[in-house]
Parts: C-alpha cells; sequence; structure tokens
C-alpha cells in the first residue's frame, strides 16, 4: 500500500468524523455559496461572474457539479475496497445528499432564473426535448434514494432491500451521463471524459477487476 | 438612419424599445458581467489582440430599431467550435487566427474560377452598415451593426453560370491557427450553402466589420456571412472558398445531425428543434424571453422565396 494510504487509514474514525465532516461539508458547499453570491450580485446590476448568459451559466454550473458530487459519491465504495478501509463510507451519504442538494439547484435555476415559472412552456419541455425527459428520469430516481438516505430508513428496509434499492444509483449514473451527451452539440470531448469517469468506477465495483488491480 | 417606410424589419424604437428603462439595465447588466469577466480571466486578456483598424461605411435603413447589443458581448460570447466549444473559447484562442493576407477560392459554375484576394472581391469603398438581428439556434439573440457588402455585388464579380442553384461556402480548417480541430466535434472544414434566390436576396451580407471596425478574429475574420432570417449557424466564418453548385450541399450541420438541423433553418418559431423550443428567446442581457418572430421579423424580404413549401418539412 503507497504512503498516502496509510496516512489516511492512521486517521482515526472518530478524527473524521469530528474534523473531516465539517471540512467536506464546507467544501462541497463552496460552490452553492458561489452561485448564490453571483446572482445576487447580478440582481443587483454588479460585475459578478455569470458572463453574457447568465442563465446558461448557472444551468450549466449546477448540472456539472451535481454530476461531479455524484460521481465522487459513487467513488466512494470502491475507494473503501482499494484502501481496504470502510472510512470513506463515512462520507457515503452526505457526499449522496449534497449531489441530491446539487441537483434540487440545478433544477431551480431552470425552472425559476430561466424559465421563470412558466409551468406550460416547462412540461413542453420536458416532454419534448428528450434529454430534459432522461434528466426528469435521473431526477425522480433520486428521490427515494435522498429520501430512504437516513439509519432509520435502513432498518425499516432491512439493510438488504435498502441497499437493493440504493443499487438505482448506476440507473441514474448511467441517465446522467445520458442527459449530458444529448444536451451537448456535435461530438464533444467533455461528456465522453466524465463518461469514461462513470465507467471506471463500476468497472471497479466488479471482484475480477479489482482483484487483476490488486495483483499488479 | 434612414427611415423612409416602416417595414417590420424597421420597427420603430419605440414599439421594441418601450421597454427603454431595461434597456437601460440591461446595459448596466452587461457592463457588469464585462467587469466580472475581466475580473476572472485576466491571463485571457493577456494575449496581443490584433489591432482592429477603423472602417469606413454608409448607414443603410436596414435597422430593427433596437440598440446594437454591447460589443463585449458581441465578441466575447461566441460559437466558433474551431476555436473550442465554449462560449468565451473563441475570445481567448482566436488570437492565433492570421487574417491578412487572405484569400478566397472561387470555383463550380462560375465564370471566372481563380483564387482572389479578398479586395478583388469586396469593394472595401463601397461598405454599408447594416443592423441586423441575430438568433441563435440555441435560443438566445443579439442585434449586430456589422459593416460589409451585398453577397449579390460578389457573385455578380464572379459570374453565375445558368446551371448554378447554390452557392456553397466554407470555413478556413488549418490546425495551426484553430486548436478546436484537434477534436472531431463537426466535420471540418465549416461548410454552410444557400439556394441561389436567397444568395442574391438583398438581405444575404458579407460581412467584414463590426462596430465601426474591421471584424475581430472570433467573429469570424476576414470575411463572413450574415443572413439574419436564419439561424446563427448559418452566418459562416472566415470563409475560405465559395462554390457554385447545381446539387445542393450538404451543410456540416445537416451532415452532424440531419434531423436537428435542415438544410434551410430559416428562424420559426412553430417549428421546434428537437432538443430546444425555438418560441422564445433570450436577448443576451434580458432575465427573461421574448418571443421569436417568423423568419426573426424579415418575413416581408424573405417569405417569398419560400411560398408553397412546407416550412415543418424544408426546416
Ligand atoms: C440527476 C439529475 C440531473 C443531473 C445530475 C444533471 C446534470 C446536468 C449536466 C452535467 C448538464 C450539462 C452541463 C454542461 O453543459 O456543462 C446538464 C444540463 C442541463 N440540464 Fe440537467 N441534470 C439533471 C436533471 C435535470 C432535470 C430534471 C432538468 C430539467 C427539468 C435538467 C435540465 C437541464 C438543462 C436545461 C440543461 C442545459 C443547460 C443549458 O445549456 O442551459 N436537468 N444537466
Amino acid at each position: 500500500m503507497p504512503e498516502g494510504m496509510n496516512t489516511v487509514t492512521s486517521i482515526t474514525t472518530n478524527q473524521l468524523r469530528r474534523y473531516g465532516k465539517p471540512i467536506v461539508f464546507l467544501a462541497l458547499l463552496v460552490p452553492a455559496i458561489w452561485l448564490t453570491w453571483n446572482w445576487w450580485l447580478a440582481f443587483q446590476y454588479q460585475p459578478n461572474g455569470l458572463g453574457f448568459n447568465p442563465q446558461e451559466t448557472s444551468n450549466r454550473f449546477t448540472g456539472d457539479w451535481a454530476m461531479r458530487i455524484l460521481l465522487m459519491s459513487l467513488a466512494l465504495s470502491p475507494l473503501a475496497k482499494l484502501i481496504k478501509s470502510p472510512k470513506p463510507i463515512l462520507f457515503r451519504r452526505m457526499v449522496g445528499l449534497f449531489a441530491f442538494f446539487y441537483v434540487c439547484l440545478h433544477i431551480t435555476s431552470y425552472v425559476w432564473l430561466d424559465m421563470l415559472f412558466d409551468w406550460v412552456e416547462l412540461w413542453a419541455d420536458v416532454m419534448k426535448r428528450l434529454y430534459i425527459t432522461v434528466g426528469f428520469a435521473a431526477f425522480l430516481l433520486f428521490i427515494p434514494l435522498a429520501v430512504t438516505s437516513t439509519k432509520g430508513w435502513i432498518k425499516r428496509l432491512s439493510a438488504r432491500r435498502w441497499q437493493t434499492l440504493h443499487r438505482s444509483v448506476y440507473v441514474i449514473g448511467v441517465l446522467v451521463i445520458v442527459h449530458f451527451i444529448m444536451m451537448r452539440k456535435g461530438f464533444q470531448a467533455e461528456p465522453l471524459i466524465y463518461a469514461g469517469i462513470l465507467a471506471t468506477l463500476y468497472l471497479l465495483r466488479v471482484k475480477r477487476v479489482r482483484a487483476l488491480l490488486g495483483r499488479a | 438612419m434612414l427611415i423612409k417606410r416602416k417595414e417590420k424589419w424597421q420597427e420603430s424604437e419605440n414599439s421594441v424599445t418601450g421597454e427603454n428603462a431595461y434597456l437601460n439595465r440591461r446595459n448596466i447588466l452587461l457592463g457588469a458581467a464585462a467587469a466580472g469577466a475581466a475580473t476572472i480571466i485576466p491571463s485571457v486578456l493577456a494575449q496581443p489582440q490584433r489591432k482592429l483598424n477603423a472602417l469606413s461605411a454608409r448607414k443603410t435603413d436596414y435597422s430593427p430599431g433596437e440598440s446594437p447589443s454591447p460589443e463585449e458581448a458581441i465578441t466575447q460570447y461566441n460559437n466558433y467550435y474551431e476555436f473550442g466549444t465554449g462560449k468565451s473559447d473563441p475570445a481567448q484562442n482566436a488570437w492565433r487566427l492570421q487574417p491578412k493576407p487572405w484569400s478566397i477560392q472561387v470555383d463550380g459554375l462560375v465564370d471566372k474560377p481563380a483564387t482572389y484576394g479578398i479586395e478583388d472581391l469586396i469593394d472595401f469603398n463601397a461598405l454599408e452598415e447594416r443592423i441586423y438581428r441575430h438568433r441563435c439556434v440555441e435560443a438566445w439573440s443579439m442585434v449586430m451593426p456589422w459593416i460589409g457588402v451585398p453577397l449579390s455585388s460578389v457573385l455578380k464579380k464572379i459570374g453565375v453560370q445558368s446551371g448554378a442553384k447554390y452557392v456553397r461556402f466554407e470555413t478556413l480548417a488549418d490546425k495551426e491557427q484553430m486548436p478546436g480541430l484537434r477534436w472531431p466535434v463537426l466535420d471540418w472544414p465549416y461548410t454552410e450553402a444557400l439556394r441561389m434566390d436567397e444568395a442574391m436576396n438583398d438581405l444575404s451580407f458579407l460581412v467584414v466589420g463590426l462596430y465601426g471596425k474591421e471584424l475581430p478574429n472570433q467573429n469570424g475574420a476576414p470575411v463572413r456571412l450574415a443572413v439574419p432570417w436564419k439561424y446563427g449557424f448559418k452566418h459562416v466564418k472566415s470563409i475560405v472558398r465559395i462554390s457554385l453548385t447545381e446539387e445542393q450541399p450538404v451543410t456540416t450541420w445537416q451532415a452532424s445531425a440531419p434531423r436537428e438541423y435542415g438544410f434551410y433553418s430559416n428562424v420559426n418559431p412553430e417549428v421546434s428543434h428537437p432538443r430546444w423550443s425555438q418560441a422564445r428567446e433570450r436577448r443576451i442581457g434580458e432575465f427573461g424571453r421574448r418571443p421569436t418572430e417568423m423568419f426573426n421579423g424579415y418575413g416581408e424580404l424573405v417569405a417569398d422565396m419560400y411560398a408553397g413549401m412546407d416550412l415543418a418539412r424544408n426546416f
């Protein structure tokens, strides 16, 4: 095992709970704070970082962060197995809920700042534009996962059924990448990079692949 | 600005800008955005931009009565995939483009096929300024103070043969100058085309300037097309080749996604792009969306050309 990983595993679970969690929490909040601050500036007609099409910037910014944080949450279990320590799992619920939070911001950005609550136009958009339909499906699948993320729900559902339910996150991951590839015009590299990351994370879940890595 | 008769494409100042108050707000908002961008990307601005010489042009009565979008918006929010797919990539990367000297290959069904210097095709003593609405297929729009000459004046110079039915344009595709070419986003070189009657229509304009100066690189220097009743992607940039053909050319976006991008690509609020509704648009600088007009408001000048055509099928 490389040096760095030793250091990680030598931090105690208690230290991670007491200091690690608040630090990660604040770090994941940074993009949301940046966005809120810049929208506040925009509404005051102050210089801001949202560019010439603030609605487009904010739809994309929130979509990007929702997807990145979702990928981070998906990376925690493979990481735990790779470093043979359950510690990364401590962060799984928080990171997963943050991904959901950014999806909510993404939808708020689109429904409020972009579409200005024009529900007729919105419904037409969701039905007509396939990439929005796909994003919407991902969101709907995400809701039960966010709701059942608590300890109470794990008990109520039994750990096994809870696990089965939470496997739908694989489907969400695929839908999100499809949503991303579809909304970009032409053949672009960026969505494919994210698709590659997602595929890698899925492959790392296969025992055989991990075994191969372990031997290498 | 000479407004003799009032036509649809020359809406009076107050009919469109009755929202004067908001126009003000818009400019403040845009100024703010520009200042914000400047604080974030100072390293970008460090690249020497080409000095743009002033151009003298006579004003014409093509004016929608709306004030032009701020220069920073027009020159820093661009789709020019040869320089990258992000909206600010062209402004950052287009300094690599060498627009002088510039030559244009003219071939196909023309009387005088040759490679011309740009000055031989475009009469720089006959430049006009026209203010055109510009509607992007992505549902945003701006107002552009273009300087140029009618496309028909160039077609007359090269001599259109009787069999020629289409005019095909090609953008430069040089990896040295255009970093975006490294990834096959589209099938380069970028190709666009017009039907002959569209090309001869007085609205079709070859643009060599913007805001009283030479065209900035990121806007398609040294010469680009403006066809304001069509979506922005028909406005082919940095033209290096003009060919007259009998067959309808396949354009780059058509080849990339035939279901989404038709040959005509006329602005039409009733025909949706499969991924965007085209009913409304965001004028850059405004918070809300405004309705999109048929043919981008230029119907009286162009609708005749499409009489009897099913525009939902010929999109
Ligand atoms: C799990 C849920 C979702 C995730 C993770 C997600 C993520 C993303 C990502 C990564 C992008 C591309 C951003 C870019 O180009 O850099 C995007 C774009 C977009 N998404 Fe989503 N999305 C989700 C759900 C939705 C839903 C439910 C809607 C609408 C109701 C939606 C509407 C949009 C729109 C309109 C864009 C285009 C932004 C623009 O160009 O203005 N998304 N999304």
